[in-house]
């Protein structure tokens, strides 16, 4: 774990945070830079939470330490394309019906939600649902960005089972797996049904105590979000040169798009961009491939850096993410490196998160100030 | 003596001038006239009109097509004038009950524009199939009561770009329960995306009153000159829509003046590939050609407060133009934001005013011949450095818009283009063609008509050519009904985007067809 987010955490204790109207956009583009080019759009869920906001009040977030050890959380989110989100937006209610079934599958309260990843919209739907079911969110996650497959959650790596899993649809369909199953066996079964509910399910999944989650999930998330957000908000003029200024984020250049090739390989949306650098990086030219996420950047034939450190694309003028879907020819953007959660680089980590496990067979590699 | 037959004519009603060019059938300018904009459209299109054709010495029956380009429905927007109280349907429920209807948008605006709103059971998945059957009862009842209220409606339909079935139904309860009323549909107007695609549906109904005034305003100009030509209204892509259409879709002309000028400098400067710069009065523009065609914004817009996702041109603007008032501020010598606007020939310098603008130091420095150069000259020489501060805020603008590191060329337009002299860093050259001060009015006149279709569908190989090939026809279908020759529709533009997460790929798809106007026209 590296140092902001300690200090991160000990303020969260400080001050108990809350999700309110005021903070809700730069939370969003906390999570927006945290999704490293996935992870969805976030603005559907800022409308969503908004009214969530106005109906029930600010969004509880609890840090692991003040939950008792016996607190029993339920990681949750969307799962599927967020495109469908975007167009297909969820109900008032689903939340609600996870925890229900969750409730009733294992006999125990659930005490608290949490996001299964903060990167992008699922940094946003679980606090809509906990607000709405009147319980505080945690502040953590399971991924410390986004990532595309179960696998690749931080309690899956520590050994957390993943069932119970509940899986819903805006027509009140619950799908639930209960019995013994791994988590590969669960992402296919997952995947597969989010497909049959219409490209989209809204799931929970790897339940467990607040003792575990200490040493399972990815601390300080939510209060990390919203700190790199609100960071961008204050500069507003400057947003480039004040993420640059914190420790561990690099700002690798500035430029704009000069070319987006796209290709679907075995069922997977896979892709490069090159950006020319403009201004002070003129003459520069930086190739990010993405499949999901972006994953690997280069410059002059050398990797500058892998997953799973975040690689983001962010707009030039707004420092907002650019989602991999949206990157288009001309876009002006900046390509901005920020740090990980330390258990991707642990052997099992990069096992599921490094490059290779995308198919890139190259070695993980991070910037010396990326850290 | 007679020019015609085949004669256009385009027209360009802004806020300050309203211009009028002609052109013979084979696209050479005969004639143009710059009159100021009456407030009642009509008064300054005819004057604009007359002024054109008897300078070109066209007679009426010449004209086969008059083209119009205007900002009325941005300036409605903006203002909050003239617009139509909607009544709002979302077919959607049970899903996107998380957000209200329109709930991004500002209080002013919804007090403005929002006569009642509604969301029933409906809509389709990415697929095209029904989520759950649609709730043509609650339709009914909706219409019932918003009858009164409203006097057009909007409907948008979860999915509506991948099939439009739900609001083509609900548009023909709605007109069989409240008559013949403006119904607004959002997969005509927006693309994926609920939230902004509702938006821009919305914003259509409300607008469908301003453009019918324009559109009635010219048509009137017209039957006074006793011209008997099909009208055509430019949109934001640089291509028109026949007359009919754009009262439907009003929306889409949103953005459509600097289009259209990118258009008129293609023209003017033969140059497929450049960086447009549109000086006016007040703003200037900043655009690509690509392809001799606006390169299209990849972001959804904000206009007048409200978000919505229709397409626009890419542009950055900067608040500089002829007027601009230059003035010395705290760090040195500034112009703008504000400028004179239209009172430019009685408050400038040159022209015996005293407010020191723009166009007043580039007479100064010799860049522009206007009024009386040696009231220019008497001004304290300080401020003439206005122009390298200017050259600068150009010149960075202009490397941040263009799209690679390869020097293209700049092609100047504008009734104030003049301005610009110097040739930007990173540019080949600089261009400033003739007619470049009513290069909108050409742009307005040369163009074609064009539409476009955005879905969402399956990306295996299987079938692909015949999905394809059914969006290739549906895009044509569409330019047709606005207005195209069907012997000359061209798909002109074909983007695939595969989405992310899904084991089942799917891919949107959107397809672009351009066709000429139908006659005598060339393309």
């Amino acid at each position: 774990m590296f140092g902001t987010w300690k200090a991160d955490r000990r303020l969260a204790r400080l001050r108990a945070v809350q999700i309110d109207e005021e903070n809700l956009e730069a939370y969003a583009l906390g999570c927006g830079l945290l999704g490293g080019g996935g992870g969805g759009e976030t603005r559907t869920a800022v409308l969503m939470a908004r009214e969530a906001i106005r109906e029930h009040g600010p969004i509880e977030v609890a840090g692991l330490g003040d939950l008792a050890d016996d607190d029993f959380l339920m990681p949750c989110g969307l799962l599927g394309a967020p495109t469908v989100s975007l167009e297909k937006v969820p109900a008032r209610d689903e939340g609600d019906r996870l925890v229900a079934a969750v409730q009733e599958l294992t006999g125990r309260a659930v005490a608290a939600l949490m996001c299964v990843e903060i990167g992008g919209s699922n940094g946003l739907f679980p606090l809509i649902w906990a607000v709405r079911r009147g319980l505080p969110v945690v502040d953590a996650d399971g991924a410390g960005r986004a990532f595309p497959q179960l696998l690749q959650m931080s309690m899956h790596v520590t050994g957390v089972p993943v069932a119970p899993v509940v899986l819903t649809d805006e027509r009140h369909n619950v799908v639930t797996l209960g019995g013994e199953i791994t988590t590969h066996w669960a992402e296919r079964l997952c995947r597969s049904t989010a497909v049959a509910f219409g490209g989209r399910a809204c799931a929970a999944m790897f339940t467990m105590d607040a003792k575990q989650a200490r040493r399972a999930a990815v601390t300080g998330s939510v209060s990390h979000a919203l700190s790199l957000g609100e960071l961008l908000v204050r500069h507003r003029t400057d947003p480039f040169g004040a993420l640059s200024e914190k420790p561990g984020v690099v700002v690798l250049a500035r430029g704009k798009i000069a070319d987006v090739v796209r290709v679907t390989q075995g069922g997977f949306a896979r892709g490069s961009a090159i950006v020319h650098g403009t201004g002070d990086d003129r003459g520069r030219m930086i190739r990010v491939e993405f499949q999901n996420e972006n994953l690997v950047a280069i410059e002059d034939g050398q990797v500058v850096a892998t997953t799973p450190t975040v690689i983001c694309l962010l707009d030039d003028t707004t420092a907002e993410a650019v989602a991999t879907e949206e990157l288009q020819f001309g876009q002006r953007v900046a390509v901005v490196l920020l740090p990980c959660d330390d258990v991707w680089h642990s052997p099992e980590g990069l096992e599921v998160a490094g490059p290779r496990a995308f198919g890139y067979d190259i070695d993980v590699t991070r910037p010396a100030g990326v850290r | 003596m007679s020019r015609g037959p085949g004669v256009r004519v385009g027209v360009d009603v802004g806020g300050t001038n309203t211009d009028a060019v002609v052109l013979a059938a084979d696209l050479t300018l005969l004639a143009k006239a710059k009159v100021p904009t009456t407030e009642n459209v009509l008064d300054g299109v005819r004057d604009a009109l007359a002024a054109a054709m008897g300078a070109a010495e066209v007679g009426p029956a010449d004209v086969h097509h008059v083209m119009v380009s205007t900002t009325h429905a941005t300036n409605a927007l903006i203002r909050r004038r003239g617009l139509r109280r909607v009544a709002v349907l979302r077919i959607g429920a049970p899903a996107t009950l998380g957000i209200s209807v329109l709930s991004a948008w500002p209080q002013d605006v919804r007090d403005a524009v929002v006569a009642a709103s509604e969301i029933v059971r409906g809509g389709a998945e990415v697929s095209g199939v029904p989520i759950v059957p649609l709730d043509v009862a609650a339709i009914e009842r909706f219409a019932r009561s918003a009858a009164g209220e409203a006097d057009a409606f909007s409907v948008t339909g979860v999915f509506s770009p991948v099939t439009s079935e739900d609001e083509v139904i609900a548009r023909e309860i709605i007109r069989s329960v409240a008559g013949d009323v403006p119904v607004s549909m959002s997969h005509e107007v927006g693309t994926i995306g609920l939230a902004d695609r509702e938006s821009a549906s919305a914003l259509n109904a409300a607008l469908t009153a301003v453009t019918q005034e324009v559109v009635d305003g010219v048509a009137e100009a017209l039957r006074t000159l006793k011209i008997a030509a099909r009208l055509y209204v430019a949109q934001n892509d640089g291509t028109l829509m026949a007359a009919d259409w754009a009262v439907r879709c009003p929306v889409l002309t949103i953005g459509s003046g600097p289009a259209s000028s990118m258009r008129g400098a293609a023209y003017l400067s033969s140059l497929a590939d450049a960086v447009v710069v549109d000086i006016g009065g007040t703003s200037t523009d900043i655009g690509v050609l690509t392809g001799g065609m606006p390169r299209s914004s990849a972001s959804a817009i904000e206009i007048g407060g409200v978000r919505a996702n229709f397409r626009m041109p890419d542009l950055l603007s900067l608040g500089l133009g002829g007027g601009s008032v230059v003035r010395m501020g705290p760090g040195g010598v500034v112009a703008g934001p504000d400028s004179v606007g239209g009172a430019l020939t009685r408050s400038a310098l040159v022209f015996g005013g005293d407010v020191p603008t723009l166009s007043d130091m580039a007479v100064a420095r010799g860049r522009l011949t206007l009024g009386d150069p040696a009231l220019a000259a008497a001004v304290d020489e300080r401020l003439h450095a206005v122009l390298d501060t200017v050259d600068a805020r150009l010149a960075e603008s202009i490397e941040r818009i263009q799209r690679s590191s390869v020097n293209c060329p700049v092609v100047v337009v504008g009734g104030a283009g003049g301005l610009m002299t110097e040739v930007p860093p990173g540019c080949s050259e600089l261009i400033r063609p003739a007619h470049h001060d009513v290069a909108n009015a050409v742009g307005a006149a040369v163009a074609m008509i064009s539409r476009e279709v955005d879905e969402v569908v399956p990306a295996g190989m299987d079938g692909r050519e015949e999905r394809l090939e059914r969006l290739y026809q549906r895009a044509r279908e569409r330019t047709i009904a606005a207005g195209a020759d069907p012997a000359g529709v061209e798909i002109a533009a074909v983007h695939e985007t595969p989405l992310a997460y899904l084991l089942d790929p799917a891919v949107r798809i959107r397809v672009k067809a351009v066709g000429p106007l139908p006659g005598k026209a060339i393309s």
